[in-house]
């Protein structure tokens, strides 16, 4: 069981934020993502894309300013655990609480902090109607394991970048590798497109363009997909395995059952004082709540998560007293012993 | 600024005309919101940067658009209920010329 003080869902920037505020208060935190990586959005789906609104930054990369908060929370020594998603959550009776991913991890903590943004991306599943009945029986959404597609025949469809590197390295281990899509035209980066390119000459990938698979076929096991041609033409495909790979999309998923008041697919929360939600020790902060005037802006993101931190403090601490203290006079004292201080003036008497 | 009126079918088949400004570098998607003509979190999810295929909307009068960029092209191609008359209305800037447009949100994926 992993302990903490502040358990935070979304390792977005309000989530990573949320650290460096705790840790000014010596409180610690982990943070539960579905992503593999830290980032949220930024990292998932903008990462070489301009930010102009984060104060004292003119502009700044949504990557670059992941790494930046990354940094600055270092002292803080968060944990995390990546690439798994809050599924449950229990309330013990000293009012702490037990979140258990999808993976089985459990999390044991007074305060939890939602800072869930969208929700947790979740691979956008292509319109076949037959797809559930083959799920683990031939179509995946992701790759895990890819040693499991050796010397099978695989069928991937999609434009991006997870279709074009899937391609490039199964064609080195799988019997046979299709990649379809409606277009002609790939969006991935150019070295991508141009190894695709390479391998479909080599005969290493067999490529399909403008074409989508529109069916299944098997009995219990995946065995052929039905591929659309341009012209309405439809050909059937011998295929053990078939990968689309179009792309992540957010949803709120097992939160929305928690037991929260949920308004405009957002957790409502008190924004007069703490941004707690309708259950004492449960908070809410950044893109994922909602109050009246809510804007969904990073900015407003880090507010939240500094007055959540300020709010939790106490419930921790009932009977400590405490006043804010500004960093240039506090510094940072990291728990892993770092100290970052204001340099002490010169005092030095003119002769 | 003059406001342009917009007529737009919402995924309940409910239609709905709308005045929609021409000077606050507004776009369709943030029209759509601006009325809340589809729920917040279902629309306009990456905000407006042709990188999800909330806001996917059919054009359903003869308005020239302006054409699509490379971006919306790529999304377009890997959204689905795609039709010939698909666009995504983050990439529809609200100018003058829109005057009297119709659209149908495309549903929910």
């Amino acid at each position: 069981m992993i302990k903490t003080d502040i358990l935070i869902i979304g390792a977005g920037p309000t989530g990573l934020f949320a650290v460096f505020e705790a840790g000014l208060l010596q409180l610690r935190c982990h943070i539960i993502d579905a992503l593999p990586q830290p980032g949220g959005q930024l990292a998932e789906i903008y990462p070489k894309k301009p930010i102009y609104d984060i104060p004292g930054f003119p502009e700044v990369l949504a990557g670059d300013l992941v790494d930046n908060l990354m940094e600055q929370i270092k002292p803080f020594q968060p944990g995390f655990t990546l690439g798994e998603r809050a599924e449950t959550i229990q309330k013990l009776e000293d009012g702490s609480f037990i979140v258990t991913t999808n993976k089985g991890t459990q999390h044991h903590a007074p305060i939890i902090a939602i800072a869930g943004g969208l929700g947790s991306f979740e691979p956008r599943k292509p319109l076949i109607p037959n797809i559930h009945q083959f799920e683990d029986k031939g179509v995946a959404y992701f790759i895990r394991n890819p040693d499991v597609y050796r010397n099978k025949k695989v069928v991937i469809a999609g434009g991006g970048d997870s279709a074009l590197d899937w391609s490039i390295f199964l064609a080195h281990i799988a019997a046979e590798v299709t990649l379809i899509h409606r277009r002609n035209e790939f969006r991935g980066a150019l070295d991508s497109v141009e190894k695709v390119q390479e391998l479909k000459k080599l005969g290493k990938i067999n490529l399909i363009t403008p074409a989508e698979v529109v069916g299944l076929k098997g009995i219990d096991q995946l065995e052929a997909a039905i591929v659309q041609m341009d012209d309405k033409t439809e050909v059937t495909i011998e295929t053990d395995a078939f990968i689309p790979l179009f792309g992540l999309s957010p949803k709120l998923g097992p939160i929305a059952d928690w037991g929260l008041e949920i308004e405009k697919n957002a957790i409502k929360v008190d924004n007069t004082l703490d941004y707690q939600t309708n259950i004492p020790g449960i908070y809410a902060i950044g893109d994922v709540n909602t109050y009246p005037g809510k804007l969904k802006l990073i900015l407003c993101g880090f507010h939240e998560a500094t007055l959540m931190c300020q709010s939790a403090y106490q419930r921790i601490h009932p009977n400590k007293r405490y006043v804010m203290k500004y960093t240039t006079v506090g510094g940072i004292h990291g728990f892993d012993g770092s100290v970052k201080e204001a340099p002490k003036a010169v005092v030095k008497a003119i002769e | 600024m003059t406001d342009v009126t917009i007529t737009i079918t919402d995924r309940e088949g409910v239609t709905h005309e709308v005045l929609a400004p021409t000077d606050m570098n507004m776009n369709l998607m943030e029209v759509v919101r601006s009325f809340e003509l589809a729920p917040e979190g279902t629309i306009g999810v990456c905000g407006g940067m042709a990188m999800c295929a909330s806001c996917q909307c059919y054009i359903e009068s003869d308005h020239a658009l302006p054409e699509k960029g490379d971006e919306e092209e790529a999304m377009l191609s890997e959204a689905f209920f795609v039709q010939e008359n698909s666009r995504l209305g983050c990439q529809i800037h609200i100018t003058p010329e829109l005057d009297g447009l119709k659209i149908t949100l495309a549903p929910e994926e």
